[in-house]
């Protein structure tokens, strides 16, 4: 009983910061509903009707804690061919019956359905998702919209309107080609400005409201029409009233057509796939670690998407993007999922003539981005690394999805993947024979640290991970577990994929995945896999340092410091710290540290957040080891964007007698008391006196840095000065203190 | 629990290259279980082989030994079958087959057959040596069943007279068992309660079997207990290869029904794949 009022009281405390995230995501989902409704030649409005629905009945009935659902990228494709077979109609019968086809799966807990397909088999699909989204896009952007038979020749006509956009004879269509091409500037450069007032408001949401504001200043500054052609406008979006007494009447009269059942077992394909692999990437991006009920998520999408296509919407998929902006602005229970489809249906009923004044090719360029991330040159790049036979994998599935279809793709890169282990192996009675053997043992160990123990036999393989799955799954991710492959004769790229990602989560919840036996694999001839290449990083090259490492070297020197620019992967030390709660750190390199290594400073990449949602960012940190311990806190500059986060629940911890401390700097702790004792006169006059710093204690080390880029050679200079200083304090204080 | 359980034991022979290492095998664990050993031959007799097998005995030093050959024209099975029960043999040994360039052994269709079929118990010896191993590792398993008091009990003796130092008890626990699927941490904890009731269960039921154990039996075994998540039959053989067993002593199923082949359950996975030497209790 007492554990269910603290975890009313909990969620009640949360609130706030959740309505707060919800509304942000309700920015970035509202014109990305009516850009993938647009694009699967829906109207626009249906897509924002399934985010709606999806962010009610999934918050109700889900089982996962901070994804948001909505309209997803990966359906496009398979809506686009179902709308131009079956009709709008027929298309929405389609969705309720993948809808009940999804709840279905949920039922049988066919959660595990997503482990069947082989990695680099569904990148492929992705990527020629993207493809499809951006050759269609791509022309409306530019003002040339086009019909066309299949999406390869769309991709291929893309030159021609590239050149056909410098000669438009209506100057209406090159308005809009220049409304998309600013457009797509925004999306691109949004990332690369680090300014977090601009930060405040997403970057789809930037195209919507400069669309908005542009045409406010033709209209009432200028007094002129709008100069985008009128063809190249959203068309009308329903109001309230209209949306509920315009209800589509689905038909179902094709129930009966071979194609019908195409079109549904297509849309639940993806939808399932995009669902699962969203949650999955979701989970690693919660601060707080919990586990998703796939199954329980399953079934509130599947009832979601009935209720979205009877009312005239798309299906309610998971999706990666809007969820990991829901992470990053302090969501953290499903009450933002329907915070973000209140918002929607304020924005609506209140906004639904203004949206009316956005070019069409604007926000299609929000489309092209997401598209292009999908099927970027690096993601290909990243393949080819793990290995060529990947690539073959991944080009079959992306070619055959583009000629030919989405499902016959997947089932091509199966079955691609599938060969190709036989043939590397030269064997196919190792994958058939032993295919039904339970090749998976799991004791806990008796002796020593009593960790669980996992062994496997024979291969593991996409085919068969599920069961290896079943047995990770039932590990606590806080204990420490040792995976045993040694008599494992051959293990596949999904599947050490997936494994790296287990670690990741062991290894964030305070656990441990031990990968052992697969160091004879490597030097094994018949095994010439990316086995060796997945489990240690890759090596960084350091025989070319650049001018700024040879810079770095020679501070290095005038500090008596020591200098290593190649990459460390053991980024352990960092974990602890609140900044990198939701980021994640992907490399620490050119670091200059003293001998024991208390003093570090390094360079760093880090990622926040996932897919089009995916920020970058390379900065320059110091890191401070004490031998004693400090209370935790965080300290930046006072700020709009921190006064937003206080209405959102945060609280600045003040000081009493520095009032103007207090007004210039914003200090957040978990026991604001022991940091009001620890903040002594001593302490607040060297943070007032100095240039602002973003410092913040783990409670025995600090972190302190800048900007969030990386530092020029004086900027390192003031920066290690800096700590040196603050260190000194907080050394000296240390005998006050006790 | 009868002084021995094993009296009459009885080895299957052919006269192929492996013939020494067999007999010699045969010989030893005769002696060491204080038996009398029948060597059957399907096939026609003459002096030469039992010269043959005489010198081999001769050789592996075991010379209180009283022992027998036998030889008899007809089908293998039903021939070996027949003599198993005209001479009350209670143990019957089998020799594996070594699959070419791999280090996995498998058994023949005949002897696969006479295991399915034999009444009395079965060793199936993987890799039989003219020099001895000693057997020192032996795995057992614990699954509740109607004879796991006998096997448990036979194991010891086993362990005792072929001088064993480590034996440890396996405890199946299957997964549908574990009724609660584990879909988030709630679940998992739930789950994981539940795993550690089992594991408690099956660790009294088999502990109050040890208490019934001979203390004679027990001396100098270092014995343990481990509860195993797979499925039945087939991850003891798993464990036994990993823990580098000697000897895995397991129960007999109840019945082998030719649906059983098709859909393997205990027995059929262990001759599918065999971990070590495997003894079978009848």
């Amino acid at each position: 009983m007492t554990k269910k009022k603290t975890h009313i009281k909990g969620f009640f405390k949360a609130l706030p910061k959740n309505i707060f995230s919800g509304f942000v995501v309700s920015l970035i989902a509202l014109p990305l509903g009516l850009g993938l409704a647009m694009a699967s030649n829906a109207p626009p409005i249906a897509g924002v009707i399934a985010a709606v629905v999806g962010g009610v009945v999934v918050s109700v009935l889900g089982g996962s804690h901070v994804t948001i659902s909505g309209p997803g990228n990966g359906l496009v494709g398979v809506i686009l061919v179902a709308v131009a077979t079956l009709g709008l109609n027929g298309t929405y019968a389609a969705i309720i019956c993948s809808g009940a086809l999804l709840t279905l799966l949920g039922f049988l807990r066919m959660g595990k359905l997503a482990d069947f397909f082989p990695s680099s088999a569904i990148q492929g699909m992705l990527a020629a998702i993207g493809l499809i989204i951006l050759g269609k896009q791509f022309h409306i952007m530019m003002g040339n919209e086009m019909k066309l038979a299949g999406s390869v020749e769309y991709l291929i006509a893309i030159p021609s309107t590239i050149i056909g956009a410098f000669s438009y004879d209506n100057s209406g269509f090159t308005y809009a080609a220049t409304a998309g091409i600013l457009a797509l500037a925004i999306m691109v450069f949004y990332p690369k400005i680090r300014n977090k007032y601009f930060h405040l408001v997403p970057a789809p949401m930037w195209i919507v409201l400069l669309s908005i504001g542009f045409s406010y200043f033709y209209e009432l500054v200028l007094k002129q029409p709008h100069p985008v052609d009128p063809s190249y406008m959203i068309s009308e979006i329903p109001t309230g009233a209209q949306i509920i007494s315009d209800i589509p009447k689905p038909d179902f009269s094709l129930v009966n057509s071979f194609g019908f059942w195409g079109s549904v077992l297509a849309i639940t394909l993806i939808a399932s796939i995009e669902s699962l692999l969203s949650i999955k990437a979701v989970d690693q991006l919660d601060p707080q670690k919990r586990r998703s009920n796939v199954n329980r998520d399953l079934k509130a999408l599947g009832i979601a998407t009935v209720g979205s296509g009877f009312l005239g919407g798309l299906n309610v998929v998971a999706v990666i993007a809007r969820s990991s902006v829901n992470v990053n602005n302090g969501g953290s229970n499903r009450s933002s999922n329907f915070a973000h489809a209140f918002f929607l249906v304020i924005f609506i009923l209140l906004f639904s003539t203004q949206l009316t004044r956005i070019p069409l090719p604007a926000l299609m360029a929000i489309l092209v981005y997401t598209g292009y991330k999908l099927a970027s040159p690096r993601n290909i790049a990243k393949i080819f690394k793990i290995g060529k036979e990947q690539l073959i994998i991944f080009s079959t599935t992306l070619l055959v999805t583009l000629f030919v279809g989405l499902i016959s793709g997947i089932l091509a890169g199966v079955f691609m993947t599938f060969f190709i282990h036989v043939m590397i192996n030269k064997d196919l009675e190792l994958f058939i024979k032993n295919w039904s053997k339970p090749n998976v043992l799991m004791f806990k160990e008796k002796r020593g640290d009593q960790s669980y123990y996992i062994h496997v036999k024979h291969y593991c393989t996409f085919l068969n991970f599920y069961k290896l799955k079943e047995k990770l799954n039932a590990i606590p991710e806080t204990k420490d577990a040792v995976l045993d492959l040694s008599l494992c004769e051959f293990v596949d790229h999904t599947v050490m994929e997936n494994l790296s990602a287990y670690q990741e989560v062991f290894h964030k919840r305070g656990g441990h995945l031990e990968i052992i036996g697969l160091d004879l694999h490597g030097t094994d001839s018949e095994h010439p896999f990316a086995l060796r290449r997945l489990i240690p990083g890759i090596p960084f090259l350091t025989d070319n340092l650049t001018k700024r490492q040879i810079t770095l070297e020679e501070i290095a020197k005038d500090y008596s410091l020591n200098y290593e620019a190649d990459v460390k992967d053991d980024t352990e030390v960092l974990d602890n710290f609140r900044y990198f709660r939701t980021k994640r750190i992907e490399k620490v390199y050119n670091r200059l540290f003293n001998k024991d290594h208390s003093f570090s400073v390094f360079d760093i990449h880090y990622s926040e957040g996932e897919f089009i949602a995916k920020e970058d960012v390379r900065t320059t940190m110091i890191h401070i080891k004490l031998n004693h311990h400090i209370p935790e806190f965080t300290l930046d500059r006072e700020g709009f964007m921190e006064r937003l986060y206080s209405i959102a629940g945060y609280d600045d911890i003040p000081i009493d007698n520095h009032s103007d401390f207090s007004k210039r700097f914003y200090l957040l702790g978990d026991e604001p008391k022991m940091v009001q004792n620890y903040f002594n006169d001593d302490l607040v006059r060297f943070f007032e006196s100095n240039s602002y710093y973003h410092v913040e204690s783990d409670g025995n080390s600090l972190l302190i840095f800048r900007s969030q880029r990386t530092a020029g050679v004086k900027e390192i200079k003031k920066l290690i000065a800096f700590g040196e200083r603050l260190a000194e304090i907080v050394l000296r204080e240390e005998g006050l203190y006790i | 629990m009868s002084d021995t359980p094993f009296k009459n034991i009885a080895i299957g022979i052919a006269f192929s290259p492996t013939l020494e290492a067999n007999v010699s095998e045969a010989a030893r664990l005769t002696c060491m279980m204080g038996a009398k050993l029948s060597l059957i031959h399907v096939g026609k007799g003459n002096a030469d082989k039992k010269q043959l097998i005489d010198t081999f005995i001769g050789n592996c030093g075991q010379e209180q030994l009283s022992y027998e050959v036998i030889f008899k024209e007809g089908d293998p099975v039903e021939v070996i079958l027949e003599t198993v029960k005209k001479r009350n043999i209670d143990l019957l040994l089998l020799g594996a087959l070594k699959k070419e360039n791999f280090v996995k052994f498998y058994l023949g269709s005949i002897a696969r057959k006479i295991t399915r079929k034999a009444i009395c118990s079965v060793l199936l010896i993987t890799n039989p040596r003219v020099e001895r191993k000693s057997c020192k590792n032996m795995v057992v398993s614990g699954l509740k069943g109607a004879h796991t008091k006998r096997t448990i009990e036979t194991a010891f003796f086993v362990a005792h007279r072929l001088g064993s130092n480590q034996l440890t008890i396996v405890e199946e626990i299957e997964r549908q068992k574990v009724s609660i699927k584990v879909d988030d941490d709630q679940s998992l904890r739930k789950a994981n309660l539940l795993q550690e009731k089992l594991k408690r269960q099956e660790e009294t039921r088999v502990r109050r079997i040890l208490s019934h154990i001979p203390e004679e039996h027990k001396k100098d075994i270092h014995i343990e207990t481990q509860a195993i998540f797979g499925q039945r039959g087939y991850s003891i053989g798993h464990y036994a290869e990993i823990v580098r067993a000697d000897l895995l002593v397991m129960n007999a199923p109840q019945k082998s029904s030719l649906l059983h082949r098709f859909f393997p359950h205990d027995l059929e996975h262990i001759l599918n794949e065999l971990p070590t030497d495997v003894l079978i209790i009848r």
